[in-house]
């Protein structure tokens, strides 16, 4: 039993991502839903229809999580099957491959999401199609964060390796409590304001509630997103390229999956 | 007349490390080249280099004249691989395995080249089967038929019957050497099997800690190193160098 225990206690002690993995599940939760918290006790009197706002950004924030997931998945299955060679040694341009996997990606985002906008309308009287035409500039800013996201974390795969899957898991999760899905920005201590209006999630979520609240659009808001998205998501295309280069120069390509 | 495959003075350095050491070669159009050495010895990196997956630190690989460094994605056309360490996805059948990588190749007729791939290497008995649940030797059918499909005028092979029964060892021995002769296919071939390697290659390279240490036919390494076989020149000369 004592040798059992050494065993994992080893591996825990050898390595320091293991630690801030176990760490970090719980330390995200507590902080999002301490801010969730904090913001329904001081504005109890916020929302007149807390239910709908909830579950509507709710399946928004889904939207992000699906599409960032689904865009890693695709590539970690590549790694888990032990194909990642194989594809990497097709004719294939790295253009070609994030273009198949942003469309791959989509597919699997709206088989995971469409039942669940479905299910909301009979279950609570909710239906997220109320936001009429910016839904669809937002589901596809969300959508394009999420990609985004997908490529800064298999770019990480791509340079250091399967080593990187905890880190494809846990990204979203950090962005949340930063992300506002749930509460307004001032609800955040001051330095983290600073870090969430770089995000253009803030923006989304701020004028999903916006709409739903007000019934008006805020298209600064959404321009803001736009012009976010715009810049993570040409930075993540570069981030792509370059871990391409460094994994061929690291060798990381070649050892993928073994 | 140019050379389906050379590489000039080929090193690759890994931090401080230096896996393979200006090494140079050719693999002519209809030959099959072997590379011998100890685990470790530089095969998979130099392989590696060869397929565009790594970066070269210094020297050139010719594809057909022409640098892979400066054409990697339309030259890669021009090759394939195998090797037991890597797999086709499991979750598909093997006829979606052989459809989705005809894609990637571009193949035309791809129709009409899987059914001669089933035919050639027996696969039409589990063709619409998953991938993952055939046996090794079925896998290692259908990884074969996967770096056929584009009829590369290189093929590189890291030790294609690792882990075959010796029936299945010598049909996917009796295929190669059909399939060279029949398209001229030139083949650079890394195997720990002697016996494999005296049957089919022409020239063999003898590598050890990155370097060429040795090359010839295997008659020629045979005789010129005093011993009955490939295996005991194998052991010779890297006995020595330990």
């Amino acid at each position: 039993m004592y040798g059992l225990f050494l065993r994992h206690f080893y591996l825990i002690k050898s390595s320091l991502p293991r630690v801030l993995d176990l760490i970090y599940w719980p330390t995200i939760q507590i902080i999002l839903w301490g801010f969730i918290s904090k913001f329904f006790s001081i504005y109890s009197d916020y929302y007149n229809n807390t239910l709908g706002i909830i579950l509507t950004c709710a399946i928004l924030y889904d939207i992000l999580f699906r599409s960032s997931i689904s865009f890693n998945m695709l590539f970690l299955e590549e790694i888990w099957s032990r194909n990642f060679t194989n594809l990497f040694i097709a004719p294939l341009k790295l253009k070609e491959i994030i273009i198949s996997l942003i469309f791959t990606a989509l597919i699997r985002t709206l088989i995971g999401l469409v039942p669940a906008i479905i299910l909301t309308s009979p279950l609570f009287g909710v239906s997220i199609l109320k936001l009429g035409f910016p839904l669809f500039i937002l589901f596809l800013s969300l959508y394009i964060f999420g990609i985004t996201l997908g490529l800064f974390v298999s770019s990480g795969l791509m340079r250091y390796g399967p080593s990187f899957e905890n880190i494809a898991w846990s990204s979203l999760f950090l962005l949340a409590p930063l992300g506002c899905i749930y509460y307004p920005i001032e609800i955040l201590p001051e330095f983290f304001q600073v870090i969430a209006k770089g995000l253009p999630l803030v923006y989304i979520f701020d004028e999903t509630r916006n709409i739903l609240i007000n019934g008006l659009v805020d298209y600064e808001n959404i321009k803001q997103a736009c012009l976010l998205n715009l810049v993570y998501l040409i930075f993540g295309i570069g981030l792509f390229y370059l871990s391409f280069l460094r994994a061929r120069i690291k060798g990381t390509l070649i050892n993928m999956g073994e | 007349m140019t050379i389906p495959l050379e590489i000039i003075d080929l090193s690759k350095t890994y931090d401080t490390k230096e896996a393979v050491r200006n090494i140079s070669f050719k693999v002519n159009e209809n030959q099959i080249i072997g590379i011998l050495g100890p685990n470790g010895c530089g095969k998979t990196t130099t392989i590696g280099m060869i397929l565009g997956l790594l970066k070269p630190t210094k020297g050139k690989i010719l594809i057909n004249g022409i640098e892979i460094e400066k054409q990697r994605v339309e030259l890669l056309n021009e090759l394939n691989f195998i090797s037991p360490y890597i797999e086709l996805p499991k979750k598909l059948t093997v006829k979606q395995n052989l459809e989705v990588y005809g894609r990637l190749y571009d193949v035309k007729e791809l129709g009409i080249k899987i059914d001669y791939l089933c035919e050639k290497l027996r696969l039409n008995e589990f063709i619409n089967k998953i991938t993952g649940e055939l046996s090794s030797g079925q896998k290692n059918r259908v990884s074969l038929a996967k770096s056929i499909i584009n009829d590369p005028s290189v093929l590189l092979l890291d030790e294609p019957t690792a882990s075959l029964d010796p029936e299945t060892g010598d049909f996917v021995r009796s295929f190669l050497e059909e399939y060279q002769k029949e398209r001229k296919t030139s083949i650079l071939l890394a195997s720990h099997n002697m016996a494999e390697v005296e049957r089919l290659c022409s020239s063999v390279l003898m590598m050890n800690k990155g370097s060429i240490i040795d090359q010839g036919t295997p008659c020629e390494l045979i005789k010129k190193h005093g011993r009955r076989n490939m295996e005991e020149v194998f052991l010779k000369l890297t006995r020595d160098l330990i």
